[in-house]
This record gives structure tokens, C-alpha cells and sequence, in this order.
């Protein structure tokens, strides 16, 4: 297999799925002849035409709400958010409309529809370049929730994502485009929306994480296994529909589950997996599940020692794991 | 009809039909339309007050508007994003008195949405009227998507969005009108203005007469129509439809209608609207207008139009006994169609 950096995958996927299928189409602000922000959409532009990889006016509502319209006639649009700070406009095309369409309509419309957008911090990008959004999303039935924190899984979950007949939201850790690199499957390979990968197994600690944490989760796992801390690191890849089984038997196993994300911990997405564990693992747990999570301000400032701060990070991790492993 | 236009804004007299070339065929199958989406409108609030409709939301008052717009469109090729208001578009669209009968009583077999939607909220595949929810202007947006995917694969369809005048205050709103500016896409604004927002008056929603003049804006022409005038209003949409076709790209129409009806069942205009105006507005009634022209014209007579409303009132009769003896939604399907299901 060839090597590559995450946002190559999220590139090669959507010329993958455009080469394959004409239906596919990719719009956005500056997604064109710049190839985005990021350059997720580099050279898309040159082999696909403008009407397929569109500029948008800068309206994130009608970016979402044009796609859902385009889905509605028989295409298959992969909006690009700029940043997923400025997906806010667009929440009501998201909630109200896509989310909806098909369970309103009792069956008779889908929305196949695919949203992206860069998330997350550690960049310096402050408190408008730096959110994680997917406890917004995840709360809502009728979407799709996917994070991918491999190229591999990048690649095959936004692949998987155009071919999924419901809306998807993909959101994918600025921080680790350029940073994780690995595999890239070929073009046959879908990473399946839904289940959950096990990164590292081990049986003293159950470990959930996604995005960016997953790498530093298992950092943490290997500072503290020299120490005789076994941890079992999940990567959630789908947060909603979420794999309770994976989670609930890893559980099982170890008896001590934590939750890391970077997202404020009041409401966050850990705080739904905790009370999963809680709720239907009960009986397994040895000690009361831990989150560690960015704290209860609004956004992440973007000086550097409030910045550090705010990320969660491995050594916080590992101390995290370390109090665990000892209640 | 020129001579009894609606006074609030200055729109050029309607062609005739002849010179719209409209048959007496076709004249008369929109004023059974408009007569058959009255007839159940009213009914819908006898349903009301029966206790059998729990929520009411009415378009008396803005049926020649609709009718006239329809007749501009093929049917099951082009699109509407309709909203609550759009009872006789929908109809002349193809929805049957049952179809829409069986929302009101929200029942199992509703076509629009299985029972789960309130009544009004539209949608019809067979149609393509597009599913609605109740977040206003929201659709406007998505008639520029299915505009743009006409226009890029070349399928000659025609997207329409209806709202109402208050609506236009919306972001979405603005967000449509300037993306399907920017791409001259085969989309059609129909904004029906009834002066009311709920309670809220035209001018506290936009400080321009009509808001026609605001396509300028976005690229487009603005046509101000009196939507009480079945014949300007198809005149204006054959217009906006040839437009959109020939990929000269869209239009916004606003059409000027009144609103018999409270807001809705939950709603009592009389607390805001001086009874005069209330008075004055239901001596224009849109489907007698049309009438009156019709015999003018010599294209109906007394007994026909009396055996054209008890025809609407034979098949709205039949609706409601149809529907009222339908089963409502099992239980067990609650959680069904969150997503595609298998197979
Ligand atoms: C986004 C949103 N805000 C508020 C409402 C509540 N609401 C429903 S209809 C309405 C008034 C709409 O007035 P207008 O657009 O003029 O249409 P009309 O009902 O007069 O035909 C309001 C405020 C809503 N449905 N959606
Ligand atoms: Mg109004």
C-alpha cells in the first residue's frame, strides 16, 4: 500500500468517488482554483470542471442547504465547511433540514449528503479556528458522525460517506493532516461507518478517544505500559451511530474505562459514553469512569500557555491513566 | 380583470386569456381547482372546531395566485419547495383531496409524511414537491440546489420556492436569491404577500413596497403581480418559467394576496387587524374574481358553476370520510426512517 498524510487521503477519496461516479460533486468557499484552505480539494478544480468543483458565495447556510437541494435532483454533494467554527450558520440546514428530510417525509425522500470541516486545536488558530463541534451533532438522530485519525480510515470512512445514503458529517483534525501519515488503501478499500477500531489492546484500562486524542491517548499508553499500565485505546472513527459493543466489552475486560476529548467537558461527547458505561456496563467497572476533556470555557484561547492549557495532552493523559489504574 | 386589481402596488393589467392563449378547458380546470382547494380549506376548520383537526393553517385568499403559477409549470417535471400556505399549488400539482385529507387527520397512509408532520407541511414525491419542514424559508435554499443540479446535468427542469413576506427577513432567503444570481440558475421565488407576518405588518418587515425591488439586487428581474389575478399571475410565471428554461436564469415574483384567515386555529386576527381592513379585504375575494371573469366571458354559467361546487363539495365529503376512517401510524414504527433502511 502507499503512504500518505490524512488530508492526501481525504483528497484521493473524493477524486476516487468524482472519477467514479458524476454525480459526485464538491463545493465551498475557495474549494476551486485554490484547491481550499487546507488544499483538501487540490487539483479537483483542473481534472473536474467548476461546475463540479464549486466556489461558493461565502454562505454556509447555502452551502448546506444547495447540497440538500442538489441531492434532492439526483446528485452527490461533499460540502467543505472552511472551519468547523463557521458550521454554526449552517446548524438549522443541518438539525432542521437534512437531518430530517427522510423521517419527515416517512421514507419517501433521502438526503445523501456529505459535510466536511476541519477541526479541532493546537494550531494557534484561537477561539475561531480551534472548536471541536461533534457533540452538536452527535446529539442529532438522522445524521452521521464520522472522525477519522488515520489516512486509511480518512480515506475509506469519506469514501464510505459518499456512498451512504444519509447526511454524514466528517470532521477531520487540522492538526493531524500533514501530521499522521500511513497507509492508503486502494481505491476499493470503505472503512465501514459504524464500528470502532481497538489501536492498542491491553487489560488494565478501556480507553475511548477520537481525532487527534487518539494519538495522544496512545503516547500516554506507552509512557505508562514502562510502568506496568496496560491500556486498551479505542478510536471511536463513527460517534453516532456509535459502537456500544466494542466499548461495552473492552469494558468488560478491564474494568476501568476513561473518555479524552477536546471538546469542554460539560456536555461533550465523553459525557454520553460515560454514562453508557455507567448505565449498561455497570456490573464490569472496578472504579468510577474518568473524563479528560478541554476545560468549561468558551473557546480556546491563542496565546501559547492558555492555548497548552486548554489540550488536553499525553502527559495529562498518562497522569490521568495513572490515577485510574490506582483507584 | 385589470379593473379590480389589489391597489397596493402598480402592476401592468393582465393579458386576457385569449391573448395568453388559455382554452376554456383550462380556465375552468383552474377554477375547479381553486374552488375544490376552498372547499377543503373550509372544511379543514369546521374540522377544527369539531375537534377532529387539531391544528389548521389556511390559504384562503391565496389560491388564484397558486393556481395561476401552477398552471405555468409541467407538472412532475418541474419542482416545488412549497410552503404551509400552498393547498391549491399542491393540488393543481396533483395532490389528491385524500392525500392532503389524510394528513389533516394525520393517518398512517398520508403521503406527505406518513402522519408525522403537521397538516400543510407538504410533500409529494409522485409531484416533486419537495418535503417541507416548518423552519421558514429553509426551502428557498433548496430550490436553488435542485435549480443548480438542472442546470449541470442539463435536465431543463424548473425549481419554484414558495414563502410568505415575512419569510424574505431570513437569511435563507438572501442566501438563495444571490446563489441562484450568481449561477443564472432555472429558479422561480414566488413571494406571497399578505401584508401579515402572523401579526406583523409588511412594513415592519422590509422598508420597500414590494420586495420585487430587491432583485435587483441579486441579478434578477423583480415582477410585482397582483396574485388576486389568476390570468396576471400565470402571465407573469409563463414569463419566469420561459426565463428559467431557456437558461436566462431566475426570477423573483411577488405576488400581492390577502389572507382570509387568521395566522392559524391558534391564532385570532382580530386582535391586530382593524376590522375595516378585514372587511375590505374579504370583498376581493381571488376565486370570485375569477368567476366573475369566466361569465363575462361567457365561459360559465350559472349551473355549471353550481355543479362545479358540488362537485368539490361531493369530493372533499368523500375525502374526509375516507381519511377519517384511515388507521393512524403504528406505534412501532416511531423509530423507522431515521435512516435508508436495508434492501
Ligand atoms: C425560522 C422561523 N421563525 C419563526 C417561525 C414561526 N412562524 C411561522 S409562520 C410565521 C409568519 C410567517 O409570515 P409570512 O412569511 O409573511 O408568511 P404568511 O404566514 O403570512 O403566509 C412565523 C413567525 C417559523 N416557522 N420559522
Ligand atoms: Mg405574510
Amino acid at each position: 500500500m502507499a503512504q500518505g498524510t490524512l488530508i492526501e487521503g481525504i483528497r484521493e477519496a473524493m477524486a476516487e468517488e468524482m472519477e467514479r461516479d458524476d454525480r459526485v460533486w464538491v463545493l465551498g468557499e475557495d474549494v476551486g482554483r485554490k484547491g481550499g484552505v487546507f488544499l483538501a480539494t487540490e487539483g479537483l478544480h483542473a481534472r473536474f470542471g467548476g461546475d463540479r468543483v464549486l466556489d461558493t458565495p461565502l454562505a454556509e447556510s447555502a452551502i448546506v442547504g444547495v447540497a440538500i437541494g442538489s441531492a434532492l435532483n439526483g446528485l452527490l454533494p461533499v460540502a467543505e465547511i472552511q472551519f468547523a467554527d463557521f458550521i454554526h450558520p449552517a446548524f438549522d440546514q443541518i438539525v432542521s433540514e437534512a437531518a430530517r428530510i427522510r423521517y419527515r417525509s416517512n421514507g419517501e425522500f433521502g438526503c445523501p449528503i456529505v459535510i466536511r470541516a476541519p477541526y479541532g486545536g493546537g494550531v494557534h488558530g484561537g477561539l475561531y479556528h480551534s472548536q471541536s463541534v461533534e457533540a452538536f451533532y452527535s446529539h442529532v438522530p438522522g445524521l452521521k458522525v464520522v472522525i477519522p485519525s488515520t489516512p486509511e480510515d480518512a480515506k475509506g470512512l469519506l469514501k464510505a460517506a459518499i456512498r451512504d445514503p444519509d447526511p454524514v458529517l466528517l470532521f477531520e483534525h487540522k492538526k493531524c493532516y500533514r501530521l499522521i501519515k500511513g497507509e492508503l488503501p486502494g481505491s476499493d478499500h470503505l472503512t465501514p461507518i459504524g464500528p470502532a477500531a481497538v489501536r492498542q489492546e491491553g487489560d488494565k484500562i478501556t480507553c475511548v478517544a477520537w481525532g487527534l486524542m487518539v494519538h495522544y491517548c496512545l503516547e500516554a499508553a506507552t509512557t505508562v505500559a514502562e510502568e506496568g499500565i496496560s491500556v486498551e485505546v479505542i478510536d471511536l472513527r463513527t460517534l453516532s451511530p456509535l459502537d456500544k459493543k466494542t466499548i461495552l466489552r473492552s469494558v468488560e475486560k478491564t474494568a476501568r474505562a476513561m473518555v479524552v476529548h477536546e471538546d469542554n467537558l460539560t456536555g461533550g461527547f465523553g459525557a454520553e459514553i460515560a454514562a453508557i458505561i455507567a448505565g449498561e456496563g455497570f456490573e464490569f467497572l472496578d472504579a468510577p469512569v474518568v473524563r479528560v476533556a478541554g476545560p468549561d470555557v468558551p473557546a480556546m484561547p491563542f496565546n501559547k500557555p492558555q492555548e497548552d492549557a486548554f489540550m488536553p495532552n499525553p502527559t495529562r493523559i498518562a497522569q490521568a491513566m495513572r490515577d485510574l489504574a490506582a483507584y | 380583470m385589470s379593473d379590480e386589481r389589489d391597489g397596493r402596488t402598480a402592476t401592468s393589467p393582465a393579458p386576457s386569456h385569449v391573448q395568453l392563449g388559455l382554452g376554456r378547458e383550462q380556465l375552468l380546470t383552474m377554477y375547479r381547482q381553486m374552488v375544490l382547494a376552498r372547499a377543503i380549506d373550509r372544511r379543514m376548520w369546521v374540522l377544527n372546531r369539531q375537534g377532529k383537526a387539531p391544528f389548521v393553517i389556511s390559504g384562503q385568499g391565496h389560491e388564484a395566485a397558486q393556481v395561476g403559477a401552477a398552471h405555468a409549470l409541467e407538472p412532475g417535471k418541474d419542482w416545488l419547495c412549497p410552503y404551509y400556505r400552498d393547498l391549491a399549488f399542491c393540488l393543481a400539482l396533483g395532490m389528491t383531496p385524500l392525500d392532503f385529507l389524510l394528513s389533516v387527520y394525520a393517518r398512517a397512509a398520508d403521503p406527505n409524511s406518513g402522519g408525522r408532520q403537521m397538516p400543510s407541511h407538504f410533500g409529494l414525491k409522485r409531484a416533486r414537491i419537495i418535503t417541507t419542514s416548518s423552519v421558514v424559508a429553509t426551502q428557498v435554499v433548496h430550490a436553488a440546489g435542485l435549480a443548480y443540479a438542472s442546470k449541470v446535468r442539463g435536465l431543463g427542469e424548473v425549481a419554484v420556492a414558495c414563502l410568505g413576506e415575512g419569510s424574505t427577513s431570513e437569511g435563507d432567503w438572501h442566501e438563495a436569491l444571490n446563489f441562484a444570481g450568481v449561477h443564472q440558475l432555472p429558479m422561480i421565488c414566488i413571494v406571497q404577500d399578505n401584508d401579515y407576518a402572523i401579526s406583523v405588518p409588511h412594513r415592519l418587515q422590509m422598508s420597500v413596497e414590494s420586495v420585487a425591488s430587491r432583485a435587483v439586487g441579486y441579478g434578477m428581474p423583480g415582477l410585482p403581480v397582483d396574485g388576486g389575478d389568476l390570468l396576471a399571475m400565470y402571465s407573469a410565471m409563463r414569463q419566469a418559467v420561459e426565463r428559467a428554461r431557456s437558461g436566462e436564469g431566475p426570477t423573483l415574483i411577488d405576488a400581492k394576496v390577502a389572507r382570509f384567515t387568521s395566522h392559524s386555529s391558534d391564532d385570532d386576527q382580530r386582535r391586530y387587524r382593524p376590522q375595516e381592513e378585514l372587511e375590505a379585504m374579504l370583498r376581493k375575494d381571488p376565486i370570485e374574481r375569477f368567476r366573475i371573469y369566466l361569465q363575462r366571458h361567457s365561459l360559465l354559467s350559472d349551473p355549471e358553476d353550481e355543479s362545479i361546487q358540488r362537485e368539490a363539495t361531493a369530493q372533499v365529503d368523500e375525502a374526509v370520510q375516507q381519511a377519517e376512517a384511515a388507521p393512524s401510524p403504528d406505534v412501532a414504527d416511531l423509530a423507522r426512517h431515521v435512516f435508508a433502511e436495508e434492501g
